[in-house]
């Protein structure tokens, strides 16, 4: 059975105008044991759609099983199976207390569950030694740096142990260092304990490094899914650029002639450029043509499409001009009425 | 049973917040301490008849039995109404939803805070009685007693509603004036600083009765009087109790509900 199942999950947000529809029927389907990334950019209803999943808000049309428990039917049964890190960038930040030490966050948290003492200290002891925050425990939350209170967070979401943890921006606003390592901390949740993790970012680079699947959301619907790799191969080829000595134009048709090159174009440095798909099986052969046509060459190189080209043909902008102001946070409207100020 | 358990959770998370910055615990104390050091000492000087004591000299036990009950009605609307900024932060800092997400109680996340607020309002009464006591109010150990049960009543209904609005609006530039505007007007209506009956005009005294608080200050000065079973005693209670209720229907109708 899946760990998310959801079908035709809307919310639509009345304002004192118009109604807006932050979510237009989402439909998802996530796998145990899944890394799934939920990628699109500020405003396209990430927020809103985890928001829902984890019953702090109630959908106004679908409906959706979370962990075994109905969204609509038993909130509670979702809330006890489930970890949820909220975005720690926006109007509000990412669940911990300033003037709380980080022991007492973690046994209040386990209280919470209402854990028994053996279990919060059993739990609080490996927590801390899984999210490197050894020897922190008596310190103040505010005296924490940017990359430890994020791990903080994450630990409290992962106090009861769920089989299912929700991250909303996991490293947003971290340094490129704290990245990395909370992206090993996210793998890890997986291959050490089968955790299924739905995340959220509007980094491609995380999706494409931390993903198995990913949801590519804009204007409150779902425009694409799968595999990073599926995507990537669904838009476009890669591209291949190789420089040869002498006989460019001899090159330029032995390639031309071959059936997994879809065209060659000569770059403005003299180089060829091609368009081929599944760039990495094809170069090999490329190689052969050449070689046995006895054109040497001195360097080749093989790039593959990203994420964001997977972004920009689907939905028609780039995902990095968003970047700037991705600073305020996603909030759960859509970016005209955030232009109007509904938001602080 | 588990909402008296997460309650708890919550008080106790809430009282060591508290604790830990005791400070705050006193400054809120400073307001009704000098209120009675510098402000009761005119009332001495008052014909007693118009603090409705008798004869028409001033006498400082009067003057005491009449204010240090309303210091301590204005101690309670203050120290509760004002505890809604706090959720204001606990909420951008994410607490709220972090709470929400789990499977305590929605309604201990109020409950165990209004809970804290009432226990950290009983020693500030007990102080200011115990400086008052000094500064020469004479009164029975159970009206003093009946008089912490009305602040109890007053604080838990308040700060419910207190929690619920701060969570509604969600900006402390919004909440500060909402309280002022509320807060100022049963302050005054409540006869707290002097005696709206007999020194104000019959359209103030008029308006005054629509104040709830009006009701519970009279109660509390007939038992500091050492009168604890009348018509006004039994109009106070009521209108006590009620208010509690209402409000912390309000409260935690607000609570529980999906987006608060």
């Amino acid at each position: 059975m899946s760990i998310i199942e959801a079908k035709g999950l809307a919310r639509t947000f009345k304002s004192r105008k118009r109604a807006v529809h932050a979510v237009r029927g989402v439909d998802l389907r996530v796998e145990e044991g899944e890394i799934v990334g939920f990628l699109g950019p500020n405003g396209a209803g990430k927020t809103t759609t985890l928001r829902m999943l984890t019953t702090l808000l109630e959908p106004t049309a679908g409906t959706a099983t979370v962990a075994g428990a109905d969204l609509l039917a038993d909130p509670v049964g979702v809330r006890r199976r489930i970890g949820y890190v909220p975005q720690a960038i926006g109007q509000t930040m990412g669940g911990t207390d300033p003037a709380c030490l980080v022991g007492e966050e973690l046994r209040d948290q386990a209280a919470l569950y209402r854990l028994s003492a053996a279990d919060t200290a059993r739990r609080t002891r490996q927590l801390i030694s899984q999210l490197d925050l050894d020897g922190l425990d008596e310190r103040l939350v505010k005296t924490l740096s940017g990359g430890q209170r994020r791990r903080l967070e994450i630990a409290l979401g992962l106090v009861h142990e769920p089989p299912l943890v929700f991250l909303d921006e996991p490293t947003t606003g971290l340094d490129p260092q704290s990245r990395s390592n909370l992206w090993d901390h996210i793998r890890g949740l997986r291959s050490d304990l089968g955790t299924t993790v739905f995340l959220t970012t509007h980094y491609l680079e995380e999706a494409d490094a931390l993903c198995d699947r990913v949801f590519i959301i804009d204007h409150g619907e779902i425009v694409a899914e799968g595999t990073p790799d599926e995507l990537k191969r669904r838009i476009s080829g890669d591209v291949v650029t190789l420089q040869v000595n002498g006989a460019r134009e001899r090159a330029r048709e032995l390639l031309a002639g071959q059936e997994i090159v879809e065209d060659v174009t000569v770059s403005d440095d003299g180089a060829l450029r091609l368009n081929v798909y599944h760039g990495a099986e094809a170069l090999p052969a490329l190689l052969r043509v050449l070689d046995d046509a006895g054109v040497t060459m001195h360097s080749i190189n093989l790039s593959r499409p990203t994420l964001d080209d997977v972004f920009l043909t689907m939905t028609g902008r780039s995902l990095r001009d968003d970047s700037a102001s991705a600073r305020r946070g996603e909030g759960s409207q859509d970016p005209d009425t955030a232009a109007t100020g509904t938001r602080r | 049973m588990t909402f008296i358990h997460d309650t708890l959770t919550v008080f106790r998370r809430q009282l060591r917040l508290s604790l830990r910055n005791p400070a705050w615990v006193i400054i809120a104390l400073m307001q009704p301490i000098l209120y009675l050091v510098l402000f009761a000492p005119l009332l001495t000087k008052l014909p007693a008849a118009s603090l409705g004591g008798s004869g028409n000299g001033g006498s400082t036990a009067e003057a005491y039995k009449f204010f240090v009950p309303g210091l301590l009605i204005q101690l309670g609307l203050f120290g509760s109404t004002f505890v809604g900024f706090a959720i204001i932060s606990d909420w951008r800092a994410g607490v709220i939803e972090r709470f929400r997400v789990t499977p305590v109680s929605r309604l201990a996340i109020m409950s165990g805070r209004v809970l804290r607020d009432v226990l950290v309002l009983m020693v500030q009464a007990v102080i200011l009685v115990l400086v008052a006591l000094a500064f020469g109010l004479r009164a029975p150990v159970t009206a003093v007693l009946i008089g912490l049960g009305f602040i109890i009543l007053v604080a838990v209904g308040l700060a419910s509603v207190s929690y619920a609005t701060a969570l509604l609006v969600k900006s402390e530039d919004a909440f500060a004036p909402m309280l002022n505007s509320v807060v100022l007007p049963l302050v005054l209506l409540s006869g707290i600083m002097l005696p709206i009956t007999p020194l104000g005009p019959g359209w103030l005294q008029g308006i005054a009765r629509i104040s709830p608080f009006r009701y519970i200050i009279d109660a509390m000065r007939q038992a500091f009087k050492g009168y604890y079973a009348n018509t006004i005693m039994l109009e106070g209670v009521a209108v006590a109790v009620g208010l509690a209720l209402v409000c912390l229907w309000l409260g935690s109708r607000s609570f529980v509900r999906e987006n608060a």
